[in-house]
């Protein structure tokens, strides 16, 4: 067991965690942070991405032990105050979710890229969510969204 | 809201009510529920595609960490029924027993072995590899075509054949004496590769007992809170009345989710003896062994026409992969196909027969569409031969031979009444949109040239059979169900209404969609109406969601609910203004007597006067609350148009998607963003199908694209935008008009990409890319290693 403090949506947790433990089942399992799930086991769905530094990762890809002394965003603590961001805003305005389940890393990573590239291009929207798998919307409202967050006038949070 | 100044609801492109939790991470995907003391299950899967079980030893697993129970097969058989089979399509259908987890014989990579039951997830995944299993390797049955071989190894030794069922259907003139007078005639024999479906939730189950009374909650990833219900009560013998399924919130299905999985009865059958909590969860790579596949079938199908294009006759054979087990629609899926061949399309002869054939591979079942994609591709398929083969164009055919709309309604020679359409007005739409003569002028010209890049055009003109379905139909098909669906209306007493609907929603937006249609028959604000679904304690009656049935079935009950519920009130209301019945006006959700427009009562306030019935009618039932259970009459037959133009680099093999115009007619629509995104999202499936991917084994039977590294499920970057629109012909049978929308996207756009493909490649000889069209199977295409005439 090695000891870890994490910041987690604004909130320091300090707990003995196995050092295999993944981030995303030490969000899950011991933090109730159930709003970020799990989609497979090769890395390759990125419904797990949360931001762990400022760095978008795929929180099935990363141990907790590693994030000793980091601050993770995840989904749930894009929202503050009930008050959604740019990026929720528009994926609920261009019906960019379905099912919901790939939603938050759909949204992590998008949030990640408007952070580097403020006004992508469709092509580039493309390229960033190349990690992020959805079976429901055809990506197509998907890019339609993230298009429509960079065009806002506030910068997303 | 005022009389006379009603925006109707069913039309609006409402946004969704489901997305706030789901955009906030506010959701309840099963694998997020806890409960104290809540153990874990991890399931030991065959490595092998086929073995006796020579010995299954669990008791050095018992002494791991953490671990609380073991089980093998046997140890879980006693009182376990077979998994069910609800489609038995023949009375000889071979129907083999399904246990839950393998007793003496593994039939299929992924077939359960063992169970372990630990405290937490990672220390049951760990014990499972104490588990001690000794396999007697059987031969591997993959072929389907070898299978059927009278020496062929046997999936079920003791049935004495690999034969499922044959399936015939015969209908019009006798084929072979029309093919003898066709001017043409052609045939052509398409694979359909299985398919992963690949919901984006894996599949997971958590089972809560209440021991001392034997009660047990079961919350499942499931599309089929009801019909689970039913079956788990038959299979594990928890008796009906003390099960109780929930599908909380469900990320996505896809047919996949239309099941009744071993792993449910095993959770509900550990959680019993052992009286705690249980969870299993699915990981990825696992689901691709055990959750069921889709497709896999071979097609042989023959065309008769005249010279001048008119179709005389269709000819089809299938042999459909079931894999290793017959699980709850699996023998069924090609029978739906069966009616589908013959399409949009006259003719006077259609000769049809299915072949079920066992393997050693993961069970088929339902995948988005169902056994119509299958049929439209082969027939869109061979459409583009024939009108190659006359020197047509691909869409003059099809208008040669189609159902012109003022021949509508019109039993088609399969012997389904398709009660309206326009092909014509679909199509005409269509090609405008995409700019079809343009396209085939700048194609002739690339030809000409001799372009190393081919622009290739598909089109499909489709149609389908939705809203499932007909209880009589079900019962001659030998369906052991019914089709109906159920909704009930509550009027609360502060004017909020719940529906309550027997669909079960895993992405659709039914919340959104029925509180549209309640909100306009009830005339109570959009924002007023809540919906209740999957949940048998909160729900009680329903056949849950597939086959394009919810909107079409569930929400023409909630119609016909709401339309009860204003007729209840009605009483009450004439009582309430004294004033006869006759002389009542309804609008916007105001009762009001005709000539004297300050006599009102909303139907709100007539649900609060009924909820004090202080004042009610003399034997009045002190409620407004409706409840319908409807049965539909006839299926709905959505259709559309599909166009396609790729470019295709016959240097490199690869294929890129140029342009991609639907018109789709799917009746009235009562939320048109919704319905828009029905289609991309079929749209993307059905071209994924045709470019990607494919559950590949190896001779030994192994699944070699066993995880999402290796199965290429399209990413952002592998499919276009696409141009949809509609034309609106309503459906008759239904007071909606609506006809389904969740799979016509997938149905129609695999034959339109590669039809296009093919097209592109004519020029070069090519006649068929067998699928997916990878860049290496079209590159050995125009080298003619396949795929030439």
């Amino acid at each position: 067991m090695t000891r870890i403090s994490v910041k987690v949506d604004g909130t320091t947790y300090e707990d003995e965690v196995e050092p295999r433990l993944l981030l995303v089942h030490y969000l899950r399992d011991r933090l109730g942070l159930t709003g970020t799930p799990v989609g497979c086991d090769t890395s390759n769905c990125g419904t797990c991405t949360v931001d762990l530094d400022g760095v978008s990762v795929k929180s099935c890809s990363v141990l907790a032990v590693q994030t000793d002394g980091c601050a993770v965003t995840t989904v749930q603590g894009l929202a503050q105050g009930g008050e959604l961001t740019a990026l929720q805003r528009a994926f609920h305005e261009r019906h960019a979710l379905q099912c919901g389940y790939c939603t938050p890393g759909m949204l992590m990573a998008a949030r990640d890229l408007l952070k580097e590239n403020p006004r992508p291009t469709a092509g580039e929207v493309r390229h960033a969510l190349e990690g992020n798998l959805c079976r429901c919307t055809g990506y197509q409202n998907i890019v339609r969204a993230v298009l429509a967050a960079a065009s806002d006038e506030e910068v997303p949070a | 809201m005022t009389d006379g100044a009603v925006e109707a609801e069913v039309g609006r492109s409402r946004l969704r009510k489901e997305d706030a939790r789901l955009l906030t991470g506010q959701t309840t995907w099963t694998d997020n529920i806890q409960a104290a003391g809540m153990l874990h299950l991890a399931i030991l899967r065959s490595p092998m595609a086929h073995a006796r079980l020579e010995r299954v030893d669990v008791s050095r697993a018992l002494e791991r960490p953490g671990v609380v129970a073991a089980f093998g097969g046997s140890d879980l058989a006693e009182g376990m029924g077979s998994l069910p089979c609800a489609w038995p399509v023949t009375e000889d259908i071979v129907l083999p027993d399904h246990p839950p987890v393998a007793v003496d014989e593994v039939r299929h990579a992924g077939d359960p072995v063992a169970v372990v039951v630990a405290r937490d997830r990672y220390a049951a995944a760990d014990a499972l590899e104490a588990v001690e299993v000794a396999y007697e390797p059987l031969p591997p049955v993959l072929d389907l075509e070898a299978a059927l071989a009278d020496d062929a190894p046997l999936v079920h030794a003791a049935k004495g054949t690999n034969r499922c069922y044959d399936w015939p259907m015969r209908a019009g003139e006798d084929f072979a004496a029309v093919r003898e007078r066709a001017d043409v005639t052609l045939k052509r024999r398409y694979h359909q590769q299985r398919l992963i479906p690949n919901a984006m939730e894996p599949r997971a189950v958590v089972v809560i007992p209440l021991a001392a009374s034997g009660e047990y909650t079961v919350y499942s990833a499931t599309q089929i809170p009801h019909i689970l219900r039913v079956m788990l009560a038959v299979v594990t013998g928890v008796p009906e009345h003390k099960l109780r399924v929930v599908a909380p919130d469900v990320g996505g299905g896809f047919g996949s989710k239309l099941q009744v999985y071993g792993e449910e009865a095993i959770a509900l059958a550990v959680a019993r003896r052992l009286g705690r909590p249980v969870k299993w969860t699915e990981s990825r790579s696992e689901g691709y062994l055990a959750t069921h596949h889709g497709r896999g079938m071979i097609q042989d199908i023959e065309i008769a026409a005249d010279r001048d294009g008119r179709l005389r006759g269709l000819k089809v054979d299938l042999l459909a992969d079931m894999g290793a087990y017959l699980m709850l629609v699996t023998p069924g899926v090609p029978i739906l196909g069966a009616f589908m061949y013959p399409a949009i399309y006259k003719m006077d002869s259609y000769e049809f027969n299915c072949t079920g054939v066992f393997t050693t591979r993961t069970p088929t079942d339902a995948y988005r569409g169902a056994g119509r994609p299958e049929a439209t591709y082969a027939i869109e398929r061979i459409m583009d031969e024939l009108a190659a083969e006359l020197g047509l164009d691909p869409v003059e055919l099809r208008r040669r031979n189609w159902i012109r709309h003022e021949e509508f309604p019109y039993t088609s020679i399969a012997g389904l009444t398709y009660d309206s359409g326009n092909y014509e007005a679909a199509t005409d739409k269509a090609l405008a949109l995409f700019g079809y003569d343009e396209l085939r002028a700048e194609q002739r010209k690339r030809n000409e040239r001799g372009d190393t890049v081919r622009l290739g055009i598909g089109v499909s003109t489709y149609t389908e059979m939705c809203g499932l379905a007909p209880s009589r139909v079900l019962r001659d098909l030998r369906y052991s169900a019914g089709g109906w669906e159920a909704a009930s209306i509550r009027m609360l007493p502060t004017g909020k209404v719940e529906v309550v609907t027997g669909t079960s929603p895993h992405g659709q937006g039914h919340v959104t969609s029925w509180s549209q249609i309640a909100a306009d028959v009830l005339g109570v604000p959009f924002e007023d109406v809540e919906v209740v679904h999957g949940d048998t304690r909160a729900a009680p009656q329903g056949m849950d969601t597939y086959g394009s049935r919810s909107l079409v079935v569930g929400g023409s009950a909630v119609h016909h609910a709401a339309r009860k519920v204003v007729d209840k009130a009605r009483k009450v209301a004439a009582h309430l203004l004294e004033a006869s019945e006759q002389d009542l006006e309804f609008t916007g959700g105001v009762f009001s007597v005709k000539g004297s427009p300050e006599a009102r009562k909303t139907i709100q306030e007539v649900a609060f006067e009924t909820f004090t019935s202080h004042d009610l009618p003399d034997g009045t039932e002190p409620t407004i609350n409706a409840e319908h259970l409807l049965d539909p009459e006839n299926f709905s037959y959505p259709h559309g148009t599909h166009l396609c133009a790729v470019e295709v680099d016959t240097e490199t093999g690869r294929t890129r998607i140029r342009s991609y115009v639907c018109v789709d007619d799917v009746g009235r629509v009562v939320n048109p963003m919704i319905v828009e995104g029905q289609v991309h999202g079929g749209l993307a499936q059905g071209i994924a199908q045709a470019l990607y991917e494919e559950a590949v084994y190896d001779d030994d039977g192994n699944l070699l694209s066993g995880t999402m590294a290796d199965y290429p499920v399209p990413s952002a970057l592998d499919l276009p935008d696409f141009v949809t629109d509609r034309t609106e012909t309503p459906a008759e049978s239904n007071p909606l008009g609506v006809k389904g929308v969740g799979e016509a996207g997938t149905i129609a756009s695999t034959p339109a990409v590669v039809g296009a493909i093919v097209d592109a490649l004519r020029p070069l000889g090519v006649t068929d890319v067998t699928m997916p069209c990878t860049p290496e199977r079209v590159w050995r295409a125009i080298h003619g290693e396949e795929g030439q005439a």
